[in-house]
């Protein structure tokens, strides 16, 4: 047999048929279902006089709306109420796998409670209606976004109509430097390729630095593919894939564990095998990274300076970095640090696992939020997330240095709940998108790594966290 | 979902790349639990100089006269003309549903964004792609003429100019075919429920620990 790319090996197994014209029936293992996107879905459903076609494959929770304080006052926002309820309300007709509602002990972020439950799991197809769930691609699962119809489609079929992406491969050779971690590497590959230099391909993440990530790494750099254009980001199963899911509750155990592991250590791209495009970075070469603009590909280092709009000879980009300087309220060739913040967000299904806190926890201790900072906020991806981190005493570390610790949820990466920024205030997040009123309307995003977030809280302005770590 | 075959209608343009679903449906209107509707909050924060909130009525509230949409030569646009990279960001279906609400039935750019571009087709919403060349020619001749109109066949997949000249452009035929008939997939897919079944029951068999 011909040498195989991962995507192929993923993409192979589960065709059920396919048409003259490459239009393929894909089968779907695994449907994660949130609050936002799935009512319409269900609602189409009933209308059809349909039901779904295998609902066991559903891992539901409730994430976007959720307040994360005062939980003893429930949805005080009468339409996410409703819109969480609708959910209640679908979910419980049918028998799933798992939900975790609004309040519950393993509530959490759809893209961290997946993995931490082990029910995502090697050479699965994971589908959700959000474009974050090529997070799951970490397992060397083929994991992205759909929309609602496609949702309904998965409910009525455990199918999608799919046709074969291109393949690119993302090489990163070397090893991070101190301070240097996922996020930034995410966000070079972005500044890099640009936010459609992954249209139209599943991205493998490979090389010395990727196989040295976590699992927790790996999750927040798949879940960038998306914001590079491509919808499916995937990373080779390896040891740390295999201990990472040792003993979790939905991970299979005795027997089937060493058959599924077995399986799972075919599911690498074969030597030889040849990716469409082939895009290297040199570890060595990236440092931590700050956004300037309104798209993650507007991006630079934190010893980098807001670019001049002149310089740019392509008018329609040109014409876009004066747009995004305006909205963002930042002068050309500004350095990044001398940019003050006003509030920090540490969450979000890029960085709200337990590594995440861990690394934010380590710049913070001992320290203070600068006065000029009016926020701080740390939300942790799950209920498990959340507990872990206290049991290691890090909540104490945040509440010391004058940092909010709140309950789980997607809560300021998209500011469906009440956690917003006000017109004008300007943002140090570790979400993943920075476009205009993304957390708030008139509010301004900075994208960066948890530590970076750490340490621009403490210094009140953006600051190069090798600083603090040296 | 609605047929389309042929569309003559009135062009506006939209003179920026990288427009994300945040922008084309900002999140406070996601907490509808209904398809439709979404039309008067399409582009809510660049077409309004306040701040929307779900439920709220639009008539009263203060518009931006510079955008393309609140001038009065574009409007019953049904065509908007897109740079680079259109829908990118949230996989949120509710950005086309909010563009066809507003009147819109396609939309002519040189890329878009993969799940805005695959939710469009399952709408009766068609995303004409054509070169970016060819793209700019459609800028100029938009804002220089008022009344722009276009002709978009898509039997012929075609889109012709006031001028005559016509362009033509690719399009996945089984996705053509699905628009051009207004086909519900989830029925055509339901016709191989049995091979459906047959994978699944071998894929029990050969991989237990996915079925619990």
């Amino acid at each position: 047999m011909h040498a195989q790319t991962l995507y192929d090996k993923l993409w192979t197994s589960h065709v059920v048929r396919q048409e003259a014209d490459g239009t393929a029936l894909l089968y779907i293992d695994r449907h994660l279902v949130h609050e936002v996107t799935s009512p319409q879905a269900f609602e189409g459903l009933k209308l059809a006089g349909r039901k779904p076609w295998r609902s066991r494959s559903i891992v539901a929770t409730a994430d976007h709306n959720t307040p994360t304080d005062h939980w003893e006052r429930g949805i005080v926002d009468p339409i996410s109420r409703q819109q969480v309820e609708t959910l209640d309300a679908n979910i419980r007709e049918a028998d799933v796998l798992a939900y975790f509602p609004f309040k519950d002990a393993r509530q959490g972020i759809v893209h961290v409670i997946g993995p931490e439950n082990g029910a995502t799991l090697p050479g699965m197809t994971v589908v959700c209606g959000d474009s974050h769930t090529s997070t799951h691609g970490a397992f060397a699962c083929l994991a992205h976004g759909i929309g609602t119809s496609e949702v309904e489609h998965v409910l009525a079929t455990q199918c999608l109509l799919q046709k074969r992406s291109k393949t690119m491969l993302v090489q990163v050779d070397g090893v991070l430097g101190p301070g240097v971690t996922a996020k930034d590497v995410a966000l070079a590959i972005i500044g890099k390729i640009g936010t459609a230099g992954g249209t139209g391909y599943a991205i493998e993440f490979g090389g010395e630095a990727i196989r040295g990530l976590s699992m927790e790494g790996r999750m927040t750099l798949c879940n960038m593919a998306i914001e590079g254009g491509a919808r499916a980001g995937m990373v080779a199963v390896d040891d740390n894939t295999i201990d990472y899911l040792r003993d979790r509750p939905f991970s299979p155990s005795g027997a089937a564990w060493d058959q599924a592991v077995a399986y799972w250590r075919t599911l690498h791209t074969d030597e030889g095998a040849q990716f469409d495009a082939v895009v290297v970075l040199d570890a060595a070469q990236i440092l931590p990274q700050v956004t300037w603009g309104t798209s993650p590909e507007m991006v630079t280092t934190i010893g980098g300076a807001v670019p001049d709009p002149a310089e740019e000879a392509d008018p329609v980009r040109r014409e876009g970095m004066e747009r995004a300087l305006k909205y963002m309220g930042l002068a050309p060739r500004t350095p990044m640090a001398e940019i003050p913040v006003d509030k920090v967000f540490i969450g979000s299904c890029t960085n709200s696992r337990i590594e995440d806190l861990r690394e934010a926890a380590s710049i913070v201790r001992g320290r203070q939020k600068a006065d000029n900072v009016k926020l701080v906020l740390v939300v942790p991806g799950s209920g498990l997330v959340k507990r872990q981190a206290e049991a290691e005493g890090l909540d104490q570390v945040f509440l010391a240095a004058g940092f909010e610790w709140r309950e789980p949820g997607c809560s300021m990466c998209l500011a469906m709940n009440a956690d917003r920024l006000e017109p004008g205030e300007r943002c140090a997040s570790t979400s993943n998108r920075n476009f205009e009123g993304r957390q708030g309307a008139g509010g301004r995003t900075h994208l960066v790594s948890p530590a970076m977030a750490a340490a621009a809280a403490i210094a009140g302005r953006f600051v190069d966290v090798r600083q603090f770590v040296q | 979902m609605r047929k389309f075959d042929v569309l003559d209608g009135l062009v506006a343009p939209l003179d920026r790349a990288n427009v994300d679903t945040d922008a084309i449906i900002p999140k406070q209107f996601l907490k509808s639990i209904k398809r439709s509707g979404f039309g008067p909050n399409l582009f809510d924060e660049w077409r309004y100089l306040d701040v929307g909130e779900p439920g709220q009525p639009v008539a009263g509230r203060p518009r931006n006269a510079e955008f393309v949409l609140n001038q009065p030569r574009f409007q019953g646009a049904q065509i908007l003309l897109t740079r680079d990279n259109f829908g990118c960001g949230s996989s949120r279906e509710h950005a086309p549903w909010a563009l066809e609400d507003y009147g819109f039935r396609a939309l002519i750019g040189p890329s878009f964004a993969d799940i805005f571009f695959n939710n469009c087709f399952k709408n009766g919403l068609l995303p004409v792609q054509l070169p970016a060349a060819e793209v700019e020619v459609l800028f100029q001749q938009c804002i220089a003429n008022e009344g722009y109109r276009l002709t978009i066949d898509l039997a012929a997949q075609t889109v012709t100019r006031p001028d005559g000249v016509a362009l033509g452009f690719e399009v996945d035929p089984f996705r053509k075919e699905c628009l051009l008939n207004g086909w519900d997939d989830i029925g055509l897919t339901l016709r191989h429920a049995d091979e459906i079944r047959a994978f699944e029951d071998r894929r029990k068999s050969e991989q237990p620990w996915l079925f619990r």
